[in-house]
């Protein structure tokens, strides 16, 4: 029996929580702002060089990556990590400063980070931007993630290792293993002692780079936006609808099935292009694969809920888990369709491609973030949530946005893979770029109107959030399942 | 041999290895439960039941004096 005085100690997963609101409306403010400069490109020159979207797109992508999904699965893996390991941070002192140095380290790193791409210093590799002395800062904040997760890991209570628990250590491995490779360059000041000591050249050329960075760029997908989000559904939908996971035995084979096969299908992003033929068809097979073990988790979730779907109309929290869990079985089938050759002809470079990215983004990722958050919000402060009526609200605007981003995206993208390939009886091209510009002008608008929505919905939940923190009734012990919550 | 087909049957050739591995995990999984060495399932109250003060579904004391 340990000492009943000893708590959880959410210091360090409160801070990240703190950073994912913050970096979730800054790098999705800046997406709505470059969604509309689509729409209206006058809006490129407002600021000069820094409002063109060429150098806002990776400040968004890389904000929303690597600032506010990161910070979120921090949050939650030193909420979680500690309650399925039955053992606190404050049991060890190390631990706990390691935590703090993990934090501070990536804020700052991180900020510095976004200020490297404002002054327009990248790599120019996709979600891979960082120039290398941040991509030593990135390294260094890994490791202490690492020593913490492993650390925690060394002090458990509990034998066997949840399920939430692999996921995690697969994002610490499988990131850890995709950066290192894709990020391999030299810096040319130390080589040539000339030009900018920030700028170097990746150490692989032509169609080796391509193939390398698509392995990253499709396994972040993966590893940042897949995996460690599921560590989250399997252990906060349980937890807030009181119902063990459906099968536990699922949940492990569709682990080692997405451990096999995700690995292998970065090769779609490479279809028709110089990269061997058998390695693109590999990649399309492995891509529609790769449906089984995603379903595998999403099934596993909403069957989870199984004879207690009253839940979904009473709780808002799990409206969101339960569409995040749709959100990403739409997604993990759109992907594979996407992957297939003839299907790819005819959407790659098209508009729905960030359609797809979105739905899975904003819809699985995001919603499953925002619930996690307000699922540990009443843990933290003894407090419960602010506003119920909020949090439906917040859940009804941000999914009509969702909706609007990608259907228009999906109509916009295959209108234009069809003005793209359309030829008249002598094979001269239909149409010129402009004429389709023009034709998804109204899409484009809807598209960053869709954008608001969403965004709008991240200051309702800031707002929630806040004010449980500091002016909400207090409870007198911490909820076991269903998180408690004002009208 | 030209090296892209090696490469090509290798990778192949892996898959199917690979493919091997995970169904015999699944036949791995059922089997340990049927001959009642595990029980999976009871691994899910794990997230329900997580106070700091509640009993682990397997306390790790228990863990290292099987391994003695």
């Amino acid at each position: 029996m340990q000492n009943p005085a000893i708590e959880y100690d959410y210091t360090v997963a409160k801070w990240f929580s703190y950073l994912a609101i913050l970096f979730g409306i800054i790098g999705m403010g800046i997406g709505v702002w470059i969604a509309f400069e689509l729409a209206f490109p006058e809006l490129n020159y407002v600021a000069g060089q820094y409002s063109l979207f060429s150098r806002l797109r990776p400040i968004h992508t890389n904000t929303v990556a690597f600032g506010f999904t990161l910070s979120g699965i921090f949050a939650t893996w030193y909420y979680v990590g500690q309650r399925v390991l039955k053992v606190s941070m404050a049991e060890s002192k190390f631990l706990m400063a390691v935590g703090k140095l993990h934090f501070w380290l990536y804020f700052i790193g991180a900020l510095l980070a976004v200020g490297s791409l404002l002054l327009r210093y990248t790599t120019s590799k996709e979600y891979a931007q960082f120039e290398w002395p941040f991509d030593i800062v990135v390294v260094l904040i890994w490791v202490l993630w690492g020593i913490s997760i492993f650390g925690l890991i060394g002090i458990r209570r509990e034998k066997t290792l949840y399920i939430s628990l692999w996921y995690y250590i697969a994002t610490f491995l499988g990131v850890a293993m995709l950066y290192l490779f894709n990020n391999m360059e030299v810096p040319t000041y130390l080589i040539t002692g000339m030009g900018d000591p920030f700028h170097s050249v990746s150490m692989y050329a032509g169609t080796n780079d391509a193939m390398v960075q698509w392995w990253y760029g499709h396994n972040a997908v993966a590893f940042v936006f897949t995996v460690p989000i599921i560590a989250m559904i399997y252990y906060y939908l349980p937890k807030e609808s009181g119902q063990p996971v459906y099968s536990y035995k699922l949940s492990l084979l569709s682990f080692w099935g997405l451990m096999f096969v995700y690995l292998w299908a970065g090769g779609h992003h490479l279809i028709y292009s110089t990269v061997p033929d058998w390695m693109q068809t590999m990649g399309s097979v492995f891509s529609v694969i790769l449906i089984l073990p995603s379903w595998g988790s999403a099934l596993n979730m909403l069957l989870t809920m199984k004879g207690e779907w009253g839940q979904l109309k009473e709780n808002p929290l799990i409206k969101f888990m339960v569409l995040a869990s749709t959100f990403y079985m739409l997604s993990t089938l759109e992907g594979p369709i996407q992957s297939i050759k003839s299907v790819n002809a005819l959407a790659h470079f098209t508009d729905w491609i960030p359609g797809h990215v979105h739905d899975g983004t904003l819809g699985w990722v995001g919603f499953m973030i925002i619930a996690a958050i307000m699922h540990m919000a009443p843990r933290f402060y003894k407090r419960e949530i602010y506003s119920k009526k909020l949090l439906e609200m917040q859940f009804w605007l941000q999914t009509t946005g969702i909706v609007l981003y990608f259907s228009s995206m999906w109509i916009a993208g295959i209108t234009q893979g069809m003005m793209w390939r359309a030829v008249d009886q002598y094979g001269n091209l239909a149409y010129s770029f402009i004429d389709t510009v023009t034709v998804l002008h109204p899409y484009y608008t809807l598209r960053g109107i869709g954008g608001l929505f969403y965004f709008i919905g991240l200051f309702m939940w800031a707002y929630n959030f806040y004010k449980t923190m500091t002016a909400s009734k207090a409870i007198e012990k911490e909820p076991q399942f269903a998180s408690p919550m004002a009208a | 041999m030209d090296i892209r087909l090696i490469q090509g049957v290798a990778y192949l050739g892996l898959i199917i290895f690979l493919t091997f591995i995970l169904y015999g995990y699944i036949i791995h999984l059922y089997r340990s439960e049927k001959k009642g060495k595990r029980n999976y399932e009871k691994y899910g109250k794990m997230a329900l039941d997580d106070e700091l003060t509640s009993p682990p579904v397997e306390p790790l004391e228990e863990h290292t004096k099987e391994s003695r």
